[in-house]
């Protein structure tokens, strides 16, 4: 076994906000508190990083990306650190490390083709030697997505769906080969009738491509059905890890059992049961120093969650959770 | 029962300089009191503008071209602005999409809820003020929020404050467009049981809009699936669910992603433009059991069974 495909390791975002002008007090926001994970890369596999909107998911993908630094901590691709990467072999990085974006409408400019995004990757990476060849690369990557050449060439963005766009970024992805692929929500935005056409479409592409994807998505329906492995981020804190069908049968960390019962269920015949208690939390608790960042909501709460922060251990095989509950677990397998 | 909404063949267009833009185009159903009623569908297959023309919210350069809107023995299309005022917030509330933004943000919470009352009703301030609170514990938001800005609150406390500013004069029909788009799985379960709980405690009929059928499966009673401005099949959501009687429907129900189904299939092709809807039925182009007759004649939309209708040639 070599270096893993992408290591992040104990990494740390804060924003700072307000203090603009002096007129404001300068506070500190800590977006990502010292998250650390793995991707092999010894076989594909699509990772879902999943939490709530505000848990740092979009953050932690634009720190991979190189779009943001971190405030603590590195990331590292292929044993080497990611800023030594983009200053040194950027095009190499850029090639290997594809992403695919939320909007399918913001990456489109206007005012061109939408081929072009397809043409340009081909230029740039040297994928075809002729304008030919390069014709032929793209229909050919088209066609293996299941879309029609004939319908998409020549068109301008807003002449073509949504889930097309999403999907034409797909066949940018078969056509540059990337070793690892940061998907940022990108089915949001498309319809529910388009969007497992989409996820097929990645999920083949893992396999015809031997390409690792961090698929970033708050929708657990969506997740548990495109994934693999699974991340559960809370606030900032990664709090459960593990295979992606085991987690959402069993999940162990009561945060993660929170968002698995708030699923709503496509059939009429089970629906919920039980009724959720909103309780409000200020900022400041959500963003608690000290202690889980769950303990203010979670019904499990015990006095040492409000002053320690739970290490993410193993629970049980290939599952890691972050919670008190397990503590004696921890301890039993902890070696002596 | 006697229903308390009735549609017949509404239409509701907008003008554009490439002719009428077609987006609501003969969609009838009635809704009966004290039920929670699904629309869903497609985005562009008219289920807001819908919504919209049946609340008479509509702008130029949408309009609405025929049909009728009966609202408890009223005719809502035949009636003045006035006369439609007042019947707004005390017979009629509307939740609309994104509504969370629609919030003043220079007011405090409780003044808005207080303002939505005191234009409507003859009512004191005092007596306002006690009613907002009220309410505001009913959705499940602290009373401290009443104090506060919007900007203070998430995108899920906005939302319960509008949904509880919707229920203060106590309407006989809510219609709520999307509520829970773009809000987190917890506080989504959230706003759909305070929705579901609008009809259970006041009795109030609700009209929900949402493209997601997992939160329609959740909460609603009878659905409407829409496709390309005309109504594919209404039915209870149990046999919509359960045995959908319109092509599109049984796929629109297959696409959805969900814990116990290990492959899912989308519809392939593209939702149709209002501008041009395709001859025939609307739906023919995607449909994979589309037959010659599908492509010339448009379907007549009837009852196929008891409580169940659809329009498909396949179920002649």
């Amino acid at each position: 076994m070599g270096e893993p495909l992408l290591e992040v390791r104990n990494v740390t975002k804060d924003y700072t906000i307000g203090g603009g002008l002096g007129l404001t007090e300068r506070k500190i926001i800590r977006a990502v508190d010292k998250v650390s994970f793995t991707i092999s890369g010894e076989k594909p596999t699509i990772s879902a990083l999943v939490g709530q909107s505000g848990s740092g998911k979009s953050t932690i993908a634009r720190m991979i990306l190189g779009l943001l630094e971190p405030t603590s901590g590195g990331i590292l691709y292929q044993g080497k650190d990611t800023r030594l990467w983009l200053k040194k072999e950027k095009k190499a990085y850029r090639r290997n490390v594809q992403v695919i974006f939320q909007d399918p409408y913001g990456i489109y400019n206007p005012f061109y083709r939408v081929d072009r995004v397809l043409f340009k990757a081909v230029k740039k990476f040297g994928l075809a030697s002729s304008n030919d060849e390069a014709h032929n690369i793209v229909i050919e990557s088209m066609r293996a997505m299941g879309l029609r050449p004939e319908d998409l060439l020549g068109r301008y963005p807003h002449q073509i769906s949504g889930g097309e766009r999403q999907r034409l970024m797909l066949v940018r992805i078969l056509l540059i080969k990337p070793k690892l692929v940061i998907a940022d929500e990108p089915v949001s935005m498309i319809d529910v009738s388009l969007r497992s056409i989409f996820l097929n479409n990645l999920q083949g592409l893992k396999n015809r491509i031997k390409m690792s994807c961090v698929y970033i998505t708050h929708d657990l329906n969506i997740a548990h059905y495109v994934s693999d492995d699974i991340m559960v981020l809370c606030h900032g804190r990664m709090v459960e890890t593990g295979e992606t069908k085991s987690v959402v049968r069993d999940p162990l960390h009561p945060y993660t059992q929170n968002l698995v019962n708030a699923i709503p269920i496509p059939d009429p015949k089970k629906r919920w049961k039980d009724t959720v208690e909103i309780k409000g939390a200020t900022f400041e608790e959500l963003r608690a120093e000290q202690g889980c960042i769950y303990s203010h909501r979670c019904p499990h709460v015990m006095p040492m969650c409000k002053s320690e922060i739970p290490p993410l251990a193993e629970i049980k095989p290939g599952r890691k959770a972050a919670c008190f509950l397990y503590s004696e677990v921890i301890e039993a397998t902890k070696p002596k | 029962m006697e229903p308390i909404l009735r549609v017949e063949d509404l239409r509701v267009y907008y003008k554009s300089i490439f002719g009428d833009v077609r987006s609501v185009d003969g969609v009838s159903f009635s809704v009966n009191p004290n039920e929670v009623f699904g629309i869903a569908g497609e985005s562009g297959c008219g289920k807001s503008t819908l919504v919209e023309g049946i609340l008479r919210v509509i702008v130029p350069p949408a309009y609405i071209r025929s049909g009728r809107i009966v609202f408890k023995n009223t005719d809502l299309i035949s009636l003045g602005e006035e006369e439609l005022r007042k019947m707004r917030w005390k017979e009629l509330s509307y939740i609309p999409q994104g509504s969370m933004n629609s919030l003043n943000p220079v007011l405090r919470i409780e003044e808005q809820m207080m303002d939505a009352m005191i234009s409507h009703t003859e009512i004191s301030k005092q007596e306002a003020k006690e009613a907002a609170l009220s309410g505001l514990k009913e959705v499940g938001l602290p009373v401290e929020v009443a104090r506060m800005y919007p900007h203070e609150l998430s995108g899920g406390m906005k939302q319960r404050v509008i949904i509880a500013t919707s229920v203060l004069l106590k309407p006989s029909l809510i219609v709520a467009d999307e509520p829970v788009t773009a809000l987190d799985v917890v506080v989504q379960k959230g706003i759909l049981q305070s929705i579901a709980s609008l009809r259970d405690r006041h009795g109030i009929t609700v009209i929900f809009v949402a493209h997601d059928l997992a939160a329609h499966a959740e909460i609603v009673d009878s659905l409407v699936i829409m496709y390309a401005g005309r109504i594919a099949e209404i039915g209870s959501i149990f046999d919509v669910f359960g045995d959908p009687l319109h092509p599109y429907s049984k796929l629109l129900v297959a696409a959805v992603p969900s814990m116990e189904k290990d492959v899912v299939e989308g519809i392939p092709g593209l939702a149709p433009s209002p501008l041009d809807w395709p001859p025939g039925c609307r739906f023919h182009p995607r449909c994979p059991y589309a037959t010659p007759i599908c492509s010339k004649e448009e379907p007549a939309f009837k009852a196929v069974r008891q409580g169940r209708y659809a329009a498909c040639h396949l179920l002649e």
